[in-house]
């Protein structure tokens, strides 16, 4: 069975299906839909019959593929998994054939926000179906590339779907949006783009990360090609400061879009960081841990206290985004097994926690056409549902014990406590915030007398309730259940640790223990 | 030890509360007719398993009560393994018996209470979920599986302060309610963080030990190491039990339906902070420090909740007040270390009798009132309310340490316990603990005489009643409860029961001494004084002026005024700046960079928009090409 080329599949099914859908003819927009909800369904399938087959302790990478691609320039068509991919892979595949039915019916307009006295033109609708095929199969291919340029070539090629989804399918300031998304993105390319042609340059002339293993690279050099890395992976993760992109982006997309955008397109910068940034220039990582941290907590913090702030729902959204971001970061430069771990298992939660997050949170504006905070009020009263639904995700959101999000904040914390007491203690600040963002955003929206715009709300259709429902019954699953996923991110970390040669550090008891 | 029999069951404990708030949340409207009884019988149930534990524990010799049950692994993460695990010792089924007890009678009181609430179904969804979640906090093995009980038991109580939530206040109590205890929780999750670091393990037995020849890893970490588990433990407790100077939430939390108060919000989840030292006593006593900040913030607790129960006119309020002020004297009685540990736990017991039963006779009050909470439109009730003027006035008696009754054992063997710690600390100490008594003498003697004697002030379209039999045998129950736990708990084998657990210190109780005597006569005062303002004198409809301490205790003591001019408004400026420099500056510099770049003078906001795609289209395609050319010349 292992020599089936599954990830090949799972990257070719969507693609090809996205121009299958794109060709198809105009008017048949309900048969694009459901074409497109098909191909994304069997590629979810394919991928959990590919995950049955996944040695959990066995071979680091798992249904390896590798071919010449540009052989001149060493360059591979190189696939394969380790735990992590795995994880985010499966995330990403659940997620996208339920973003396509929540988006079933309002893809073509804006996602239902409309402007003052703007009416909104209806789009194509199997353009929009077609750009999130398309995105599938690169989110795939980003994080099974096991080649440095073709993790290069799918980290690129994404902009182009999510450029079109902003800029296309947005809000009124779609293209002040897409543009800027467009610019930050091409800024970082560009800068991974000179590291990974010096890697080339400097290195053994391979881009096989098989190969990268041990590079023997001059410090300053090493440290400059980090920072190439790093900086594009810090902004498409985003940290602050590089993050201003992300609200405007969130502002203006359309809540489908905005699920694979913030839920599955940011991990990729998280991912980097974890498998390019510290297993290719492990000392350089060491060398800038200080800062990263610092950074990362103040992500954590300042993102939570934006989040506060703000009055547009899906900005607000995307604020606590750049809060757990910063926990993800923390995690991963923290270095010990719990804090990568939790950070690992962190962008997974994240993915189906803010997933479910955006997904209510365009159910409202549907409903409402408008996303700000204050044109709702007392929905609990009309749509229990609904408000249900909210609550349930805004509690993965601030990392209630029992929902899966806990447990990776759980672990970023105490993982991160054991090496840099301080950092973790600054960032367990955000629990507090994030207790404050959420429950004050669901009071304004759901508790208190009903809004006369709001009092005639439906409840969840059954076509939402589809969408939800199993989202949250993953949440809920993983926070009770957490081992299954963290048996299999667990060796992939030990791996990462082992090649930055970095160990957890030894308890007091078990120090004062090996004295006589 | 492995448990065996109905113990290795204990997880039913948790999943039939659990599976009740399951299907009563899921299940919808479909569930409204019997759902009230589907949720008491899931509490009842739990009861009866947690009796049939306990009557199997005694069952067993001192150092065999400590069984544990293993139900699956959580994670393992590189050598940090966490299980699943129950832990059922005295101190556990002690808890257990309280609030699957007390949680019993108050689902079947509910069922009156909330007869005729649309919403009715969710109510006891929600109380199931608490049930489940108070469980699991007591049950767990580790520090861990603690907090999420910890955390569930916050969550149910914000769900159900907010039960009403159309009502702004109920909606904004409760999220006060939640956020302050996350600034407690932000403690805990520290003080665990803490304990990984130096131990490499939460687990109970591995840090506590599992009794007399078990040490814990405790005994081998400094001094202020300790002290810093201590402390942090500390602010969680303070959170959960609303202590100083976490205490704003409890005041505003009454709110919620009177049953909740009563379960929640007196009877068991406040205790939760007196349970997390009492069983983390092996890290107290590693940290004088720690054990000494506890009992400050104990006695500086039961005055402040003392002083502010005695200007409340809201009868919940009052009540609330007192609250505070009891869990005080646990809390300080937890901080004396094993002296008090027993002491602590048994008027946690009996006030969760008495405490449940005086909020469940406010219930009955206001239900015959229709729900006004003002004692000042009250009076005379107890010619029309027997069942509930002699329940409510045997609470009383209880809380106020009446000879016999619950209080008077254990609230004296708190008092005693502090002067007996010796010292200048534990005169200062003991002398708090005398004169809350007096003070709990007054306040509770002002609710009574206010409620139930005095002349009738009432509406004239109120016709007070007595309320119906769902609600008084409850309220029976729990007045027997108030009467008899005191004495059965101190004078009998409870201290004993406990020992292997908390410690073997001696726990003799003296029927005179001289801090009994003058608590006796402080108890005395305290309720003349008030016999004398609002026994003797007619209670005015409108409420006076007052002097500035009555004005400051209406006020809570300013409990909000110095966390809104300390937090609130410095965090709303803070965030206003934030939101302003994250648009202004740090994306206005972007924004700046970027037009520079683009070697334009606007703004990118005002550019054509066309001319900045196909710009930013052609420095796409621009790195395309610039790649293909690199490589071809390395090649």
């Amino acid at each position: 069975m292992n020599d089936f080329p599954w990830l090949s599949v799972l990257i070719a099914v969507p693609a090809v299906g996205a121009l299958l859908v794109a060709l198809l003819p105009r008017g048949k927009d309900e048969l694009a839909k459901r074409v497109a909800l098909g191909l994304s369904s069997l590629v979810a399938v394919l991928a959990f019959v590919m995950a049955a087959g996944f040695e959990t302790g066995g071979a680091r990478h798992q249904f390896e593929e590798t071919y010449d691609w540009i052989p001149a320039f060493g360059v591979h068509w190189a696939l394969g998994v380790d735990g992590v991919a795995l994880t985010l892979i499966l995330m990403s595949v659940v997620l996208v054939p339920l973003v396509m039915l929540a988006s079933w019916n309002d893809a073509e307009r804006y996602g239902g926000v409309v402007a003052e006295g703007e009416r909104a033109p209806a789009r194509s609708v199997k353009g929009y179906f077609a750009l999130i095929l398309a995105l599938e199969a690169m989110m795939v291919g980003v994080f099974a590339a096991t080649d440095v340029f073709l993790f290069y070539v799918f980290f690129e090629a994404m902009l182009v779907p999510v450029y079109f989804l902003i800029g296309h399918y947005g809000g009124p300031q779609r293209s002040y949006a897409a543009v800027k998304f467009l610019l930050y993105s091409l800024l970082g390319g560009l800068l991974m783009l000179v590291a990974v042609i010096a890697l080339y340059v400097q290195g053994p002339n391979t881009f096989l990360m098989s190969e990268l293993g041990d590079l023997d690279l001059d410090p300053t050099v090493a440290k400059w090609l980090f920072l190439g890395f790093f900086v594009a992976f810090a902004i498409k993760a985003p940290m602050v400061p590089l993050h201003t992109w992300l609200p405007d982006a969130a502002g203006q997309a359309p809540a489908g879009a905005l699920v694979l955008i913030v839920g599955v397109l940011d991990k990729v910068g998280t991912y980097g960081m974890m498998r390019f940034c510290l297993e290719l220039f492990p000392e350089a990582s060491k060398w800038a841990t200080p800062v990263v941290v610092t950074f990362a907590v103040i992500s954590v913090i300042y993102g939570a206290i934006l989040a506060i702030g703000q009055v547009d729902l899906k900005r607000l959204v995307a604020y606590t985004s750049i809060s757990h971001f910063g926990f993800i970061v923390l995690g991963i430069f923290a270095m010990t097994s719990q804090g990568q771990a939790g950070a690992a298992l962190y962008m997974v939660n994240h993915g189906f926690a803010t997933g479910a997050l955006f997904l209510v949170v365009g159910f409202l504006i549907v409903r409402r056409g408008s996303a700000r905070v204050d044109a709702f009020g007392g929905v609990q009263k009309v749509a229990p549902l609904l408000a249900g639904a909210f609550l349930i995700s805004g509690l993965a959101g601030l990392s209630l014990p029992g929902l899966a999000p806990f447990v990776s904040e759980f672990l970023v914390i105490i993982g991160t406590f054991a090496r840099y007491e301080a950092a973790a203690v600054f960032a367990a600040l955000g629990i507090v915030l994030a207790a404050i963002y959420i429950l004050w955003m669901y009071q304004r929206t759901m508790n208190g007398p009903t809004a006369e715009a709001v009092a005639g709300f439906k409840d969840l259709s059954r076509r939402e309730l589809v969408v939800i429902a199993p989202i949250l019954a993953v949440i809920v699953a993983l926070g009770f259940f957490p081992k299954p996923a963290l048996d299999v991110i667990d060796p992939s970390v030990q791996q990462t640790l082992s090649r930055v040669q970095m160990s957890d550090p030894t308890t007091t008891v078990a120090e004062k223990g090996a004295r006589p | 030890m492995k448990a065996e029999g109905i113990q290795a069951a204990a997880w039913l404990l948790i999943a039939l509360p659990l599976a009740g708030a399951a299907i009563l949340l899921l299940g919808g409207r479909r569930t409204d007719r019997w759902g009230h009884l589907l949720g008491t019988a899931m509490s009842l149930g739990a009861f009866v398993v947690g009796l049939a534990m306990f009557v199997q524990m005694l069952g067993y010799g001192d150092e065999e009560r400590r069984r544990t049950v293993h139900l699956y692994e959580w994670f393992t993460v590189g050598d940090f393994t966490l299980n699943m695990d129950l832990l059922v010792d005295p101190l556990s089924i002690s808890f257990v018996l309280l609030i699957t007890g007390v949680g019993s009678l108050i689902h079947i009181y509910s069922i009156g209470y909330m007869a005729h609430d649309a919403d009715r179904r969710r109510f006891f969804a929600y109380l199931n979920l608490f049930v489940a979640a108070m469980l699991l906090l007591v049950l767990a093995d580790n520090y861990v599986g603690l907090f999420i009980g910890w955390e569930g038991v916050g969550l149910a109580s914000y769900l159900l302060i907010g039960f009403w939530q159309f009502k702004p206040s109920a909606a904004t109590a409760a999220k006060k309610a939640f956020v302050v205890n996350r600034v407690g929780d932000l403690g805990l999750v520290i003080g665990i963080a803490l304990m990984f670091a130096t131990f490499g393990t939460v687990e109970f037995g591995e840090i506590l030990g599992t009794g007399a020849h078990h040490v814990g890893a405790v005994q081998q970490i400094s001094e202020g190491t300790a002290t810093a588990i201590g402390l942090l433990l500390l602010l969680g407790a303070c959170g959960k039990s609303a202590q100083l100077p976490l205490q704003s939430w409890l005041l505003d939390a009454m709110e919620g339906p009177t049953p909740v108060s009563a379960l929640i919000h007196a009877a068991t989840m406040v205790t939760a902070g007196v349970y997390l030292i009492v069983r983390s006593g092996p890290i107290y006593e590693m940290a004088p420090d720690a054990q000494l900040a506890v009992t400050i913030v104990g006695a500086a607790t039961l005055l402040a909740g003392a002083i502010i129960g005695t200007a409340k006119d809201d009868i919940k309020k009052a009540l609330a007040g007192s609250t505070m002020s009891q869990i005080g004297y646990m809390v300080l009685a937890a901080g004396l270390g094993p002296a008090g540990y027993v002491f602590a736990i048994a008027h946690l017991i009996a006030h969760g009798f008495f405490k449940a039963g005086l909020f469940l006779g406010a219930g009955s009050v206001m239900h015959g009132m229709n729900d006004d909470v003002n004692m000042r439109h009250y009076g005379g009730l107890s010619s029309v309310m027997k069942i509930t003027w002699a329940t409510f006035g045997l609470g009383y008696l209880a809380i106020i340490g009446f000879p016999l009754l619950s209080g008077f054992f254990t609230k004296e063997g708190i008092i005693a316990a502090a002067f007996d710690s010796g010292g200048t600390s534990g005169t200062i100490l003991g002398g708090c603990a005398l004169l809350g008594a007096a003070i709990t003498a007054y306040y509770m003697s002002r609710v009574m005489f206010m409620t139930f004697h005095g002349q009738r002030r009432w509406e004239e379209d109120v016709h007070p009643h007595e309320s119906p039999a769902v609600m008084t045998v409850p309220l029976i129950l729990l007045a027997v409860g108030s009467v008899g736990a005191g004495a059965f708990l101190v004078l009998g084998p409870f201290g004993h029961f406990l020992e292997p657990v908390v410690g073997g210190e001696e726990h003799e109780f003296h029927w005179i001494s001289a801090p009994g005597v003058a608590a006796f006569v402080l108890m005395l005062a305290g309720a003349a004084i008030a016999w004398l303002q609002y026994g003797a004198r007619p209670v005015p409809r409108q409420a006076p002026r007052g002097s500035f301490v009555t004005v400051a205790a209406r006020k809570d003591l300013y409990g909000d005024a110095i966390n809104e001019s300390l937090l609130m408004r410095p965090g709303q400026w803070l965030t206003r700046l934030a939101v302003f420099f994250d648009n202004k500056g740090v994306d206005g510099i972007v924004n700046g960079l970027a037009a520079l770049i683009g070697g334009t003078s606007g703004r990118v906001r005002r550019l054509q928009t066309g001319f900045v795609r196909s710009y930013a289209l052609s420095m796409f395609f621009g790195a395309a090409v610039v790649v293909a050319a690199l490589l071809a010349v390395n090649a």
